[in-house]
Order: C-alpha cells, then sequence, then structure tokens
C-alpha cells in the first residue's frame, strides 16, 4: 500500500477514536538525507507514531515537537542537519539536512 | 493538516488525476489544488500557480518561496505505470517487484494459456495483442514499457506503440544478435534511428543476472536510473 494512504487510514482512525494527531512531512532537503521529500510520519499525543521523516535519527525530537502542535495547535518547521546546534544530541548521521514541518491533524 | 485534503488528493490520484496540496510554512494555511479547483485557506496567486504546474509537471515536491513566505507544495501525481509484455517466466518477479515499487503493472499476452492469474496472483492482466492493448491503456511519460516475448509477432506491435508514446522507458529483452535484427525490422517500419535509440536492449543494467528474478532486478535497476537521471547527475564525487 502506498505510504502516504497508511498515513491518511492511520491518522483518520485516531482521530476517530478522540486521539490528538499530528502529521511530520519532510518539506526540504539538502545532501544525503535519508528520507526523501514528502515522507510523513504521523503521531498521537500517548506518543504512538507510524512512518519516519528519517533514518530514525530526529524522530525522537519531532515527536516530542509534534505533542506541543497537538496541544497549543500551531505548526512548527523544523531544521536538522549539520549545521544545527542540535547535531550533536539529535542530528543526522548521514551528514544531511532535513527541514521538517508539523501541524496538527484536523 | 486537513486530513480530507489528504484523502481527496490520494482519491484523485487513484482516478488518474494530479492534485497538489500547498502550506504555507509559517502560517500553516494550506489549500487543494486539484485541476482548476482550488480549495481551502491559502490564498493561490498567479505566481504560486505557476510553481504548482511546474511541481505536478517534474512529479517533485518541493518548497517555493514567495513574497509572503515558504510554501510547500506536495504533489500528488497517479502512479507510474508498467507495462510487460509477454507472461512469461521473467515476467512473474518482474511484475511482483515493480507492484512492490509501487508501480501500477499490467501484463500484456495474448496467449491464454500464459497469462493466468495463477501465474500472476493479483496482477492485471490484459489478453489483447499488445499494439491493442497499449492504444487502449494510452502509456504517458510515467510510464515504462517493456517486451519479453523474444517473439517479433508479438514484441514488435508492443514496440511499434511504445515508440509513438512519449513512455520515459522502453525495453526490450533478447541478445544483442536478436537486438540487431529487431531494429531492423522496426526500421522497416519507419522508424529512424534516433526514435529507435529509445529502446534499451539488450534490456536491464549488466549486472552477470542469469536466473529471472536476477534479470527483473537488473531491468529494475535500469528503469529506475532512467527515471532519476537528473539526480545521478547532480551527485557529488564522494
Amino acid at each position: 500500500m502506498d505510504d502516504n494512504q497508511e498515513i491518511l487510514e492511520q491518522a483518520a482512525k485516531w482521530k476517530a477514536e478522540g486521539h490528538g494527531v499530528a502529521v511530520a512531512t519532510v518539506v526540504t532537503t539538502w545532501g544525503s538525507s535519508p528520507r526523501p521529500v514528502g515522507s510523513k510520519l504521523v503521531v498521537n499525543e500517548a506518543n504512538e507514531f507510524l512512518g519516519s521523516v528519517s533514518g530514525g535519527c530526529v524522530e525522537g525530537a519531532v515527536i516530542g515537537e509534534a505533542q506541543q502542535s497537538i496541544v497549543d495547535g500551531k505548526p512548527r518547521l523544523l531544521s536538522f542537519g549539520i549545521t544545527n546546534e542540535q547535531a550533536w544530541d539529535v542530528g543526522l548521521a548521514c551528514g544531511g539536512k532535513v527541514q521538517i514541518f508539523v501541524e496538527r491533524a484536523e | 493538516m486537513k486530513l480530507q485534503y489528504l484523502e481527496r488528493a490520494l482519491a484523485a490520484s487513484r482516478d488518474g488525476k494530479p492534485s497538489a496540496i500547498a502550506t504555507h510554512l509559517t502560517s500553516g494555511l494550506q489549500s487543494l489544488i486539484e485541476g482548476t479547483e482550488i480549495e481551502g485557506n491559502l490564498e493561490i496567486d498567479i505566481t504560486l500557480k505557476a510553481g504548482i504546474q511546474s511541481a505536478l509537471a517534474d512529479d517533485r515536491s518541493n518548497t517555493i518561496e514567495t513574497s509572503s513566505g515558504n510554501i510547500f507544495v506536495e504533489v500528488f501525481n497517479p502512479k507510474l505505470r508498467c507495462f510487460i509484455v509477454g507472461a512469461v517466466h521473467i515476467a512473474q518477479p518482474l511484475s511482483r517487484m515493480f507492484a512492490e515499487l509501487d508501480y501500477q503493472v499490467t501484463v500484456i499476452d495474448p496467449r491464454t494459456a500464459w497469462a493466468t492469474d495463477a501465474r500472476f496472483p493479483q496482477i492485471e492482466l490484459s489478453t489483447e495483442w499488445p499494439d491493442e492493448a497499449l492504444q487502449r491503456l494510452k502509456p504517458d511519460k510515467r510510464s515504462a514499457i517493456i517486451t519479453l516475448t523474444h517473439d517479433p509477432k508479438l514484441d514488435d506491435p508492443g514496440l511499434i506503440e511504445a515508440l509513438k508514446s512519449p513512455a520515459f522507458y522502453i525495453g526490450a529483452l533478447g541478445s544483442r544478435k536478436t537486438h540487431g535484427s529487431r531494429l531492423k525490422r522496426l526500421e522497416e517500419n519507419g522508424f529512424n534511428q534516433q526514435e529507435l535509440s529509445r529502446i534499451r536492449g539488450p534490456v536491464g543494467l549488466n549486472i552477470g543476472a542469469i536466473s529471472p528474478a536476477e534479470i527483473a532486478i537488473s531491468i529494475l535497476g535500469e528503469v529506475t536510473a532512467v527515471l532519476h537521471a537528473d539526480r545521478i547527475k547532480v551527485r557529488e564525487p564522494t
């Protein structure tokens, strides 16, 4: 099945069950980032998630920001990569850079 | 993200229609663009509309800089399609692997003993003649066409239709010698050298493939390399 279809179905299912849900999407990449533009991760307020926006390097940080989005409804644009000050803890091991947009699912 | 926009974009692409979702990366304002119809709270001006059209044409989601900020345009095109002429042994792993790569696959073979659901579970089959099938299915620039039968009376009509189409990949199984005589026959059908150079024969990357599955991998590798040719060129040496 198409990745986006799985993301949609999971998001819709969680919403129907009354969960708060956020969607993270890779919107820009530079260099050898592990997941292409358009890759998505869906997460609920209980920290359950499906999909990926990197090879596993930044998912933890993205899920944390997604929790904030679920609470305040505001979107967030996150940047990860070797030039980012966060590189030493949650940066990409592949040396690429990536921008991820996080928004609450409505 | 409005889930109903994602749902409608995915439904449109299943129906063979391109669509896009545009999202303002600061405010989160969002609109769905489906043909000439636009729905949502993000205003789409002429410049952005042109950007969306070229993103759809390039089949590439990207971020567009506008005077009011950055806008992410996510493209939802119909699936890539693959037409395999010849329900032969190689077609079995090849059709499965294409499906795994999320292509919409059709195996074409008028020999009903070969084109059976038992041999090709969950793969769309056509028992029309290859030229008739391709005239009906209308391959476009997001299509790959591969002939596998070795039999000129099946392969040639398929290749003739393939050459008339804008398909991004055309491949024909067979040795160099077979391919040489094939090109000669097609030339007699009125195709010039430049047109004939679109046919990749012997088909696939040279990886020393022997088994049907290995040959399938060499074909898939070549199709992918042609599809992403622009990415290969821009890759920096490491």
